[in-house]
């Protein structure tokens, strides 16, 4: 009784602690992703509120949560205030799953990826839903737009978490990035197994690439952020939305935009595997893991910053045929080549 | 297009190099030095023409240059000036009545060029936002006293567009 007890209130404490962290990840790397969508445009970005502007995302915080909360007269209430929650919730609950370091994790799932997969999948209804509830003809059109767009592209990213998991053999992110220990031309994206499989490269390269345009799609975000065009149309499927619960999706986006973040260089660059091998103690062994992690994050997060500030919106049939037409089939290719490396292969 | 035009454009944007290539600008523009001004305490340098909140004059000992021609309110295309004249005691031609309507203003300028005696001028300021839109029918008081606040720039910006005039 006393050791459940225990257990329950370390675990309790490791998601305040991962939620925490999270939370103040999203406000440092909003303001990042400001300043560095200004210095592109040679501007200086946010710089008035604290030093260097640091705090400028609390206080925008502070405004968001004193603003007052609009419900529409003909909006489903119960399902209006739900939306927000899913979306936070799923997002939230998928870094449950994300290895920060050697056994830094919430919770070791043996299916990890699989959980990530649903959790990820699920977050759609909260758009479905908030754009139903609005009662708005143009929050529903644009829900269905980007549930639309956001299920397309999980069909290729499923066929690109299918080759990582045929190169690890396993589905637990931990085994995942523990078989991609050593220097860096182990990492999945150097074909998982040393110089021997350099030239799978040449498959996983590509299937990263997609992995990482997928995502820019999956979250809404620019060139594929059709569903909230600021300069065609208002804000998609959160037009009613106002204050916290706008925040909530706000916050919920970032969240997941950090988390595929990671995902990408736990599943391609070794998550919190050093680029070059080190022998340490296990505990300075888990703290220098999560330094290598968050920098592997930090960097695929400036990424998806500078895929939003070069790179034009895409129109809607463009979107639809990148995902079915060139993603779906490239992905399926690669899923049976590496297929046909594991069972043909050497090892 | 051609199959080779096309197999090209396939070919460059499989490797994304129109990516690649945005994404080395990018960085580039990244380093450069910043053009934004922190406004309140930086400005914009301005033209002496700036065409700005407007003011009524004075000459250097005190007696208000406007002698009720009324051609700046007959040119005025907005209409937006209003103009009474009476003779004052000492036999004078003066305005009993001078109102704007910065509503109406168009700031054209027109007024200023009427003007015969260069009492009517559009001076440099430009931020007199306020509350309430009564606070923006200036009448004759308010702008005399512009005219007494901004006069060593009005005169200044005068004087540098002389030579164009």
């Amino acid at each position: 009784m006393t050791d459940a007890l225990i257990w329950f209130g370390l675990t309790l404490g490791q998601i305040l602690i991962v939620t925490v962290a999270v939370l103040l990840s999203v406000a440092f790397l909003i303001l990042f992703e400001r300043k560095v969508f200004a210095g592109i445009q040679m501007r200086k970005g946010p710089n008035v509120v604290g030093p260097f502007g640091l705090f400028q995302s609390f206080a925008d915080l502070g405004k968001f949560l004193i603003k007052e909360l609009v419900i529409p007269d003909g909006a489903d209430k119960f399902l209006f205030v739900l939306a927000p929650l899913i979306m936070v919730t799923m997002a939230f609950g998928a870094w449950a799953a994300i290895p920060l370091s050697s056994g830094w994790q919430v919770s070791n799932i043996n299916v990890g990826v699989l959980y990530l997969f649903a959790v990820s999948s699920l977050g759609v209804y909260g758009v479905i839903v908030g754009g139903w509830a609005s009662n708005s003809k143009y929050p529903f059109m644009a829900a269905l737009r980007s549930a639309a767009q956001m299920v397309s592209y999980e069909v290729s990213i499923g066929f690109v978490l299918v080759t990582v998991v045929l190169l690890s053999g396993s589905l637990n992110l931990q085994a995942i990035v523990a078989g991609q220990a050593g220097w860096f031309w182990h990492w999945n994206l150097f074909g998982g197994g040393g110089l021997s499989h350099l030239w799978l490269a040449l498959i996983m390269i590509p299937v990263m690439v997609i992995f990482f345009v997928s995502s820019l799609a999956e979250t809404n975000r620019p060139p594929f952020d059709l569903a909230e065009a600021e300069s065609e149309l208002v804000a998609g499927y959160q037009v009613e939305y106002s204050s916290t619960l706008y925040l909530l999706i706000y916050l919920s986006e970032m969240s997941n935009v950090i988390m595929l973040s990671g995902l990408i260089s736990v599943l391609f660059c070794g998550g919190w595997e050093s680029p070059f091998p080190v022998h340490l103690t296990p505990g300075w062994a888990s703290a220098v893991g999560l330094f290598w992690f968050l920098a592997k994050t930090f960097f695929w997060f400036f990424m998806f910053v500078m895929a939003r500030a070069i790179v034009p919106r895409y129109r809607y049939d463009q979107l639809m045929r990148l995902g079915w037409k060139v993603f779906l089939p490239t992905s399926l290719v690669a899923v049976i080549a590496v297929a046909a490396f594991r069972v043909f292969g050497p090892a | 297009m051609t199959f080779a035009a096309r197999m090209n454009q396939a070919v460059k944007g499989a490797a994304l190099m129109d990516f690649v290539g945005a994404f080395g600008l990018a960085l580039q523009h990244l380093v450069r030095p910043k053009k934004t001004v922190m406004y309140p305490y930086e400005r914009n340098p301005q033209s002496p023409r700036f065409r700005g909140e407007h003011a009524l004059r004075r000459y250097p000992n005190g007696e208000e240059r406007c002698i009720a021609c009324k051609l700046c309110e007959a040119i005025c295309p907005a209409q937006a000036i209003v103009i009474e004249a009476e003779a004052r005691a000492d036999g004078s031609r003066r305005t009993t009545r001078y109102d704007i309507d910065m509503v109406k203003c168009i700031y054209c300028g027109l007024c200023q060029e009427a003007c015969p005696v260069d009492a009517i001028v559009e001076g440099p300021n430009s931020e007199y936002t306020v509350e309430t839109r009564e606070e923006l029918y200036y009448d004759k008081q308010r702008l005399l006293d512009n005219g007494d606040r901004w006069e060593r720039e009005i005169a200044k910006n005068l004087e540098l567009d002389a030579p164009y005039r």
